[in-house]
């Protein structure tokens, strides 16, 4: 049957910034769907406020809106575009949700819009825990027992009912925010009311807890004619208790019997029908008890997921692009399988390797967090590895965490008892449980602590035996050994470690003794049928089946998983550095191990290595390619990392090369440098000690900026005030970055702080675009709202910024992308960080001016100049672009919400507009800040900003917001004739402060404006902004912040802002 | 690299001439066949004891065999009857609640050889170039050439009559009452058919393939059924000319599946060919034509019945959507029908099991007027 004629605009709802539990996953997918749908005729239209996606990229879409996806706004794009209907299913639990409430407020109706892939009812079937628990009853499959809560009396009844412990999850939340495990009456009723407030339904279910049980996934297709196929299954290697997200898993599912896995097949083929979902992907999740095989139902998602992305890197089979193919008409034998050309799509996948996923998590950034793993969803990124044995694909996996573990090795920062640690699921947990078999415990006895299958604990030990016989023979490897560790999947450093011998050494023999990897295709058959997709990873047999073309070649080293400071943006700009790559007729060659990106869909290079970004993974690579050279700038810290050892062993770094690299990281000779050059830099000097620390810092005067070189993100910066802090700092910092200097800069207060993007070919220097910092100076650029042009520089300012950037390109020789961070105070332009590599900024600016800066630079880098490329002068833009990022605080209990010079944020949203107000407005709402026309605001700032404040917050006033504040912040605004009323503050008042009566509710609070202290009161504010994130309450720390919200609430004030695709803004 | 390992104690030679070492994991000997490889990820007990597989080396294309032991019911048979089994990596450990052994145990119990390290990718893509082809295993010969000269002078597969090897001794009751009586004709059937049938109340005697019209007569059948099994169909003629007798002489319900199908097809006069390297794994697709849905399919099979060569009163039901085969067909008149797959599973999807409700209907239809 043919695809749909009576369609032909097709509205496509993204996921919005990177947040926990919604990452880039949702570009993948949904620029498979995008490029799948343009291709068979539609017009294609797209709502997503993330400019860090390729989805957005201009010509993946027909229109793209970069605008917010909340229901007021995607109803804004139906209004102006008239679509046919939605494809809901792509955008993750954002995009269904937005789905929904459109239906719910009657849009679809009003504009005849269908929902196509998942209706309105599946979708409410599935999120809807009482429909789904009968719908599971009604065709008789198991499911724990439960009860559904609106209130305290239900909570009540069903905790009688069930006893403890249980689990509790609220209704339409994403990545089980809210939910939780309780074991006691405490805990069971602080879940309880978390949940109830967080439902967008006030609705929680309260389950019998499966924690310990076997947990398993498995991804299902539907097309039009109930054609229903599986298309992978992940074992957890967590049990239950971990959300799926924070779970070690593989794939396929490794202890199930046929018949075990047949019949969670038929259930799960069974669900998908029952529910209606009537083309598409679902994800279903199972429970097994180990002990008597009982299979449970816990939960379905209709729609494309981080685990579709993970099966389909998995499997090669594209299950986005296949939904939205199925979504317009096609059943699955109409699809053509793209991996072997000849077969379709109407089959299940067969593997023949074990597939790894582990997730990267970030606690260092989240002061006071706790690592226990729960049900909500805390990692940040993941690995993917594939090897021929779980110990090989687990071996690979751990050292593409890039958490300094060279495999499963136990010597890393363990500071606990093994015998407590084995019994709380936390990151660390495998680490322990290795030390416990070492130890010499038993598989049964860590089986029954841990619930980890015995088989997953079999596997560790053959890996621990593996180690010590390394260990045994020490500097007398043989090779028969040597050749064993490697394909036991075992890293040369790690072999290093455990012999004594050189990892260069061991490289050196392997190579002279041909002890070199294969390469496997990843085919969806298991070699049934030849696979025209070049799409391979590494492992020791026999058999190398790399197709080597005679093409030029370029490899772009990706960035790994994702983690906070790295993440979308740079695999943005690696995809980007593809398409230039192959836009000169070059083979582009990509080395990634992060599954949840497009760089890693086996349609964006020519060529795909699914593997770590280690040197000797990446050299194994080059080893065999060959090729023209190595592209290192586009994907972050990651391959920046391994740039100097790369260009050592005689690999060519293509654009800017290593010392210039060097150069710019290395403090002194960037101070000699920029003095030549008669430019200013704040004062500085570095330590390597806290001694050293304090004497600098006495030299250059408090306040001090420290941090860490060679790391990403700002980890461990921090602004030391006074000396008897900077014990503290300086530890954290010396642990973030070992062996490596300790910058300490004049910290200038209150600066406005700029990034530089640029481009550089040598000889010419293009201004990509310049950012203004919303945030003064020492908020982490990545964590800073940011404007695009700059709205409070003079253009003699501009000019003089420009130059600079220019003169430094081409000091530092530069060859492709430039980031400067610039701070200007009292005039004077102080340069403070060179970054000669793409920044956080690049996408950003690509989507708001339309240079796709990335691809231009990635061409400078093969050799083309920038008058070869026609790219000569700098665009302006009459628009403006605000960046606002986007944090997971409301994951992490009791963590101060306070933005500072360690970036914090996930993700990022764009707002575009004519005007800075409606921009900045747009920006928030993207960043889900719900800032209301009118309400109530609560204001208590600092000393220093009490002055700044009144303007703000009588322009707040007069927008009929009516104001609270904390006495002292309430008298400046009084004698400013501003009508305030006083709320004490918490350590005054224990009774009549700000959260009681926020908890009584005595008032309704809609913004919160706390600039914090320099050091006192820290609790009393603390305690304010975890309020202000829990209650989800537009929250501003910052002045500038303040300033730009209040322009913002006057812009939704007035109610004109409209949406209009980014196509047009850079036309 | 060629570094034999030390360890490695065990060869597999092709006929070609390419070998494998490996370590043996199973019983100490040689062990001839042809070599296939099946691409289920699951099943390997199923697999094993499949008589189908009676006379091949299998090859399982997933590398991690034996995570979760071997059970009592899993059997598809009453023992292992594929010669031999080649894997990437057996499990060191079985892992589930129903296991009561560990592959190599039940390997060694039953003398079966097995060889394990072996890039199984590499030996697929292999037999996928140049075919299934003769192979041997040894734990006890690490002479290549010898093993070769033993290869290429052994028995291969075409023309053999597997199906004496397999079939029972003399007829049995798998179930001694039901509503329906069937007739099962044995050419190394899989438990599992047997099991839905009497689930689905049938009396099931079971016959050796060699059985007369007579004997079958005797039992009074409302339907007979035509089971799956190894080898060449075309050496098993006496099964051949019983199904001729039987779909000309009466209007009886037949239902075949896989050698059983290509038997009826034999009999119906259609030509039959050798795959190049088969279908064997759990995630074949096949077509429904008169429904137009799609089956992920069970599948087990080197030979193919011929679809342009089957007679007028025969018409095509199923295709193999992956290279157009047939895979499933009936009588236009009679209520006779087969498939080359497997519907019973066991390992494998269960997309197809209404097949079973089909046949039943025909034997309903039949005790209602047996005419």
């Amino acid at each position: 049957m043919p695809k749909r004629s009576d369609i032909s605009k097709i509205l496509i709802i993204g996921s919005g910034p990177i947040i926990i539990g919604q990452a880039c996953e949702f570009d993948y997918s949904g620029t498979q769907a995008c490029k799948a749908l343009k291709e068979e005729g539609y017009t294609v239209i797209l709502v997503n406020s993330n400019p860090a996606t390729i989805m957005t990229d201009p010509n993946i879409s027909d229109r793209t809106y970069i605008e917010p996806v909340t229901p007021e706004y995607v109803e804004k794009v139906i209004e102006k575009e008239r679509p046919d209907c939605i494809l809901p299913t792509l955008g993750g639990q954002t995009g269904l949700n937005v789905a929904v409430e459109l239906h719910h407020r009657g849009v679809l109706e009003k504009y005849n819009v269908e929902l196509i892939g998942a209706n309105f009812e599946a979708i409410n079937k599935t999120e809807q825990r009482s429909l789904f628990k009968e719908a599971m009853i009604k065709i008789g499959l198991d499911v724990p027992e439960s009860g559904l809560a609106n209130n305290k009396s239900d909570c009540e009844k069903i905790l009688k009912e069930i006893g403890l412990p249980v689990i509790i999850r609220p209704s339409y939340t994403l990545g089980g925010t809210g939910g939780g495990i309780a074991n006691t009456e405490d805990e069971f009723w602080k879940i309880c009311f978390n949940g109830l407030d967080l439902s967008t339904t006030s609705e929680i279910l309260i389950e019998e807890s499966l924690v310990g049980w076997k947990e398993y996934e498995l991804e299902v297709m539907r097309d039009k004619n109930d054609n229903v196929v599986i298309i992978c299954s992940i074992e957890n290697l967590d049990p239950m208790g971990v959300h799926t997200g924070d779970s070690i898993t593989v794939a396929p599912a490794q202890t199930l019997t046929d018949k075990e896995y047949q019949y969670m097949r038929d259930s799960a083929i069974k669900i998908i029908r029952e529910m209606g979902v009537e083309t598409g992907g679902s994800n279903i999740q199972f429970s097994t008890d180990p002990k008597t095989g009982r299979q449970i139902v816990i939960e379905m998602n209709p729609r494309v997921s981080r685990s579709s992305a993970l099966a389909s890197k998995a499997t090669g089979f594209p299950i986005a692009k296949i939904a939205a193919k199925l979504a317009i008409g096609y059943t699955l034998d109409e699809i053509k399988n793209d991996i072997t050309g000849e077969t379709l799509a109407s089959f299940e996948p067969s593997i023949d390797y074990c597939v790894v996923k582990i997730p990267r998590f970030t606690f260092e950034k989240f002061k006071g967090s706790d690592t226990t793993l729960n049900s909500v969803m805390k990692s940040v990124g993941e690995v993917m590895a594939i090897g021929r044995t779980f110990r090989e694909a687990f071996h690979k996996g751990l050292r593409s965490l890039e958490t300094g573990l060279k495999g499963f090795d136990e010597e890393y920062k363990l500071k606990s008892d093994y015998n407590v640690e084995i019994n709380r699921p936390s990151p660390d947990r495998i680490l322990y449980i290795k030390k416990a078999l070492e130890d010499g415990k038993s598989i049964d006895y860590l089986f029954e602590k841990t619930g980890i299958d015995p088989w997953f604990l079999q596997n560790f030990t053959d890996m621990i035996i593996v180690e010590n016989k390394l260990k045994s023979v020490g500097l007398e490897l043989d090779n028969e050994l040597l050749y064993h560790a490697k394909r036991e999947g075992l890293s040369d450093e790690l072999i290093s470690k455990f012999t004594g011998i050189d990892s260069l050494e061991i490289r050196k023999r392997r190579l002279e003794y041909g002890i070199i990897p294969v390469y496997k295709l990843v085919d969806t058959c298991a070699a049934e049928f030849a696979a025209k997709t070049p799409y391979y990873y590494s492992t020791y047999e026999q058999e190398n089946e790399a197709v080597l073309s005679n093409k030029e070649k370029v490899i772009v080293l990706g960035g790994g998983p994702n983690r906070i400071g790295q993440g979308i943006e740079f695999d943005y700009c690696c995809v980007q550095a593809v398409f230039g790559i192959q836009d000169l007729g070059m083979e582009a060659i990509m080395v990634n191990s992060n599954p949840e990106t497009v760089s890693t869909d086996y349609d964006t290079s020519d060529k795909l290595y699914f593997e770590p970004l280690t040197f000797e993974d990446v050299m194994n690579i080059i080893d065999q390619e060959k090729p023209k050279g190595v592209i290192v700038q586009l994907g972050g810290q990651t391959p920046l990392n391994l740039c100097d050892k790369l260009f050592d062993a005689g690999v060519t770094i293509l654009g800017t090369q290593p010392d210039s690299i060097a150069k710019a990281e290395d403090r002194s000779l960037m101070k000699q440098m920029v003095d030549n050059m008669n430019l200013i830099q704040p004062e500085s000097g570095i330590a390597y000690t806290y001694e050293e620390a304090v004497v600098v810092a006495k030299e250059i005067g408090y306040p001090v900026l420290i941090r860490p070189s060679f790391v990403l993100g700002g980890r461990a910066m921090e602004i030391v005030y006074q000396e008897k802090d900077l014990k503290e700092f300086m530890q954290i910092a010396v642990e973030a970055s070992p062996n490596n200097p300790i910058l300490i800069d004049k910290y200038l207060e209150d600066a406005i702080e700029l990034d530089v993007d640029a481009i550089c070919d040598g000889k010419d220097v293009v201004i990509g675009g310049i950012l203004e910092h919303i945030e003064q100076a020492g908020i982490h650029s990545g964590d800073s709202a940011s404007v695009l042009p700059p709205y409070s520089l003079s253009n003699k300012q501009i000019d003089r910024i420009k130059i600079q950037a220019k003169q430094l390109a081409l000091e530092l020789n530069v060859i492709g992308l430039l980031n400067i961070q610039f701070a200007i105070k009292n005039d004077i332009i102080y340069i403070i960080e060179v970054n000669p590599r793409a920044s956080r900024t690049v996408p950003f600016i690509s989507k708001a001016t339309g240079v796709p800066l990335a691809r231009l630079a990635a061409k400078v880098m093969c050799g083309k100049s920038l008058k070869e490329l026609n790219f000569t002068k700098e665009v302006s833009i009459s628009h403006i672009a605000v960046k606002e990022s986007v944090f997971p605080f409301d994951r992490f209990a009791n963590v101060d919400a306070v933005l500072g010079p360690e970036m914090r944020s996930t993700g990022e949203v764009m707002g575009i507009d004519k005007t800075f107000g409606k921009a900045f407005a747009k920006s928030q709402l993207g960043a889900n800040q719900k800032l209301k026309p009118q309400g109530n605001a609560f204001i208590s700032v600092n000393y220093n900003h009490k002055r700044d404040i009144i303007f703000i917050v009588k322009k707040l006033s007069e927008l009929d917001y009516k104001i609270y504040a904390t006495p002292g912040t309430a008298k400046a605004l009084k004698l400013n004739g501003i009508d305030v009323k006083e709320v004490e503050k918490i350590s005054d008042d224990p009774n009549n402060n700000l959260l009681t009566l926020m908890n009584e509710n005595k008032i309704k609070i809609d913004l919160i404006i706390n600039t914090p202290s320099v050091k006192a009161n820290i609790d009393d504010e603390k305690q304010i902004r975890i309020a202000a994130i829990e209650n989800r309450i537009p929250l501003v720390t910052t002045i500038f912040g303040a300033m730009s919200t209040v322009a913002a609430i006057e812009a939704i004030k007035l109610g004109d802002i409209g949406v209009t695709p980014i196509q047009e803004y850079i036309k | 690299m060629n570094i034999i390992p030390a360890n490695h104690d065990a060869f597999l030679v092709l006929e070609d001439g390419t070998s494998f070492s490996g370590k043996s994991f199973g019983a100490n000997g040689e062990a001839y066949g042809e070599a296939v490889f099946n691409t289920s990820m699951m099943g390997y007990q199923e697999i094993l004891t499949d008589p189908s597989y009676c006379g091949q080396l299998i090859t399982m294309t997933y590398p991690l065999i034996g995570n979760y032991g071997v059970n009592d019911e899993d059997v598809e048979s009453s023992k292992i009857q594929a010669s031999g089994l080649i894997v990437r990596e057996v499990s060191r450990i079985t892992s589930n609640f129903r296991s009561t052994k560990d592959l190599p145990t039940y390997l060694k119990e039953q003398n079966i050889v097995a060889i394990e390290d072996i890039d199984t990718r590499a030996l697929t893509r292999h037999l996928r170039s140049n075919g299934a082809m003769k192979a041997i295993i040894s734990t006890v010969d690490s002479d290549i050439d010898s093993l070769l000269s033993k290869v290429k002078n052994s028995e291969g597969l075409v023309g053999i009559d597997l199906v004496q090897k397999v079939t029972c001794e003399k007829a049995y009751d798998w179930s001694t009452s039901g509503k329906f009586k069937v007739a099962v004709i044995d050419c190394g059937i899989k438990h599992n058919i047997l099991r839905i049938l009497a689930e689905k109340d049938c009396h099931l005697k079971v016959f050796p393939a060699n059985t007369l019209i007579e004997e079958i007569d005797a039992f009074n059948p409302d339907g007979i059924f035509l089971s799956n099994g190894p080898g060449d169909p075309g050496a098993v003629e006496y099964v051949i000319n019983l199904v001729k007798t039987l779909v000309e002489r009466d209007n009886l319900p037949i239902f075949g599946i896989c050698l059983g199908h290509q038997m009826l097809g034999l009999a119906q006069g259609a030509d039959y060919s050798k795959l190049k390297f088969g279908h064997r794994g759990g995630n074949q697709p096949v077509k429904n034509i008169l429904t137009s849905k799609v089956e992920i399919t069970s599948q087990n099979h080197g030979f193919a019945i011929d679809a342009d060569s089957l007679p007028p009163e025969m018409e095509v039901t199923h295709i193999h959507l992956n290279d157009n085969t047939l895979s499933g067909m009936r009588h236009k008149t009679k209520p006779i029908f087969s498939v080359q797959y497997h519907p019973e599973a066991s390992p494998g999807p269960h997309d197809s099991h209404y097949l079973f409700d089909e046949f039943l209907s025909n034997l309903k239809a039949y005790q209602g007027d047996p005419a």
